[in-house]
């Protein structure tokens, strides 16, 4: 479903990912775990490319993202992505930022956008928070539409960049939860996150990255319960402590 | 006895409408409120010339393609660094009747359009600038182009950061175009102009006419207080 191959991407002098490679098969969820600055974002966002690989192939779906002659904006409607800091459409309406992709990229029907939008607002649970501005919801709900907006596009694969990050901790639950839900549905995820619990209940797969590359990876108990690289040991050490 | 009594009020009263600066005033006031029209007219279509070339040289001066770029900023340039009263003249007597026979009305316009364009290049350019840089990225995330992120989800959200601004410029244009009365243009400095050439009633007739003024800038403001709150998503 997504292949990387030996991608390499610099900001100025800062070398950020040094050779990565990485896939991702169908209705796999695979946690990409790290300490800050360790390239895990980066990676993540090559996926859809907003940010341009220096060196090196990414695939989705057999069609490569890093040829000039692919259009990004079709494969990019079939990707959906999570911010961590949500990144709503602040003069739009909690549906409205649900349907206008579809309306105006597509050309779904208006009524049919609809439609869907509060079927998406009932699975996130926010059906009474349609005609509301983003400026009136929580964070967890904030991130909650978020989702939403995302999967009104029916993307292929979701791609999540810390979405519970910036959350109040009360209201990190109410999202994962959601998450969760996506990953039991058999959706194709990848999450960039800090949750370990998470990682360990939901994930398929975990990746630890370092110093911008692939450390570690394996299953959940593999990762957790019996890391080999001491990279990865003194990491987990740090975030498991207590 | 109180002091305002009636009689007296009515004596103050006698002794202005009687000055010969009030009858002036009077006897034009119709006049002048046919060049208060003549001047939100000039002024409504200058900002429309203003706002589009400005909309075009503001993204000029985002691009990244060279040459239009630096069409934007020498635009930009010439017109907010020399003085306005200058352009008039050099519209006016010098670069538009090379191009058509131009009369006064339409080179005021053009030139105060010309004008207002490139300091309103700048104004949404700081706008777009303002808005996060997240909001770009959602919107590609989700497949628009960026024609399509710009149409949809950056302008709207700039064009509310720049109301103040965007006020202020219309505020200052509409002033501003009291300098083609030099070009013989008839909105309302001139007919002011004209009625004290013949009066010599410099109080009563300039200070009708700031107070005509004022009633248009307050006008503006207020539309704009009007469309900040209608623009309210909170």
């Amino acid at each position: 479903m997504i292949k990387m191959v030996d991608v390499y991407k610099s900001f100025g002098k800062l070398e950020v990912l040094k050779g990565i490679n990485f896939n991702v098969t169908p209705r796999e969820v695979v946690c990409v775990i790290g300490p800050s600055g360790s390239g895990k974002s980066t990676l993540l966002r090559c996926i859809n490319q907003l940010e341009k690989v220096d060196r090196g192939h990414v695939y989705i779906d057999g069609e490569e993202l890093t040829d000039p002659k692919t259009d990004i904006n079709m494969i990019r409607q079939q990707v959906g992505m999570v911010f961590q800091l949500f990144n709503l459409f602040p003069h739009k309406t909690t549906l409205e930022n649900i349907t206008m992709a579809p309306i105006k990229i597509k050309g779904v029907d208006k009524d049919q956008a609809r439609d869907q939008a509060m079927e998406l607002l009932r699975k996130v649970g926010l059906v009474d928070k349609a005609h509301v501005y983003p400026n009136n919801l929580s964070g967890g709900q904030k991130q909650r539409v978020a989702i939403a907006r995302a999967l009104a596009m029916q993307p292929k694969v979701m791609l999540f960049d810390e979405p519970t990050s910036a959350l109040d901790p009360e209201m990190v639950g109410e999202v994962l939860a959601v998450m969760k839900d996506l990953a039991t549905e058999g959706m194709t995820m990848v999450v960039v996150t800090h949750e370990m619990g998470f990682a360990r209940e939901v994930g398929d797969r975990v990746v630890f990255m370092d110093e911008g590359m692939i450390v570690e990876e394996g299953t959940p108990s593999q990762i957790f319960d019996n890391p080999q690289n001491p990279r990865t040991q003194s990491f987990l050490s740090k975030v498991l402590s207590f | 006895m109180p002091l305002l009594d009636s009689t007296f009020g009515l004596a103050i009263l006698d002794a202005i409408t009687s000055s010969a600066g009030f009858k002036v005033v009077a006897k034009n006031f119709v006049y002048f409120l046919g060049g208060a029209w003549y001047t939100i007219f000039i002024t409504a279509l200058s900002v429309a010339m203003g706002m589009v070339l400005g909309l075009f040289a503001g993204l000029g001066k985002l691009s990244k393609n060279k040459i239009i770029y630096g069409i934007s900023t020498a635009y930009i340039d010439f017109f907010r660094g020399t003085p306005l009263f200058v352009q008039i003249f050099l519209l006016y007597f010098g670069v538009l009747p090379l191009i058509y026979d131009n009369d006064s009305l339409s080179s005021a316009i053009i030139a105060l359009g010309l004008n207002s364009g490139a300091y309103i290049a700048e104004i949404l350019r700081a706008g777009i600038q303002a808005i996060d840089k997240g909001q770009m990225e959602a919107a590609r995330s989700l497949g628009m182009n960026e024609r399509q992120a710009m149409v949809l989800v950056i302008l709207p959200q700039a064009f509310k950061v720049v109301i103040p601004p965007l006020i202020n410029e219309f505020i200052a244009l509409l002033k501003d175009s009291s300098l083609v009365s030099a070009i013989t243009v008839a909105e309302l400095m001139h007919r002011g102009d004209l009625v004290f050439a013949n009066t010599y009633q410099a109080t009563w007739v300039f200070g009708t006419i700031s107070l005509l003024y004022l009633v248009m800038t307050k006008t503006i403001s207020m539309l704009g207080d009007y469309a900040e709150r209608r623009l309210a998503t909170e």
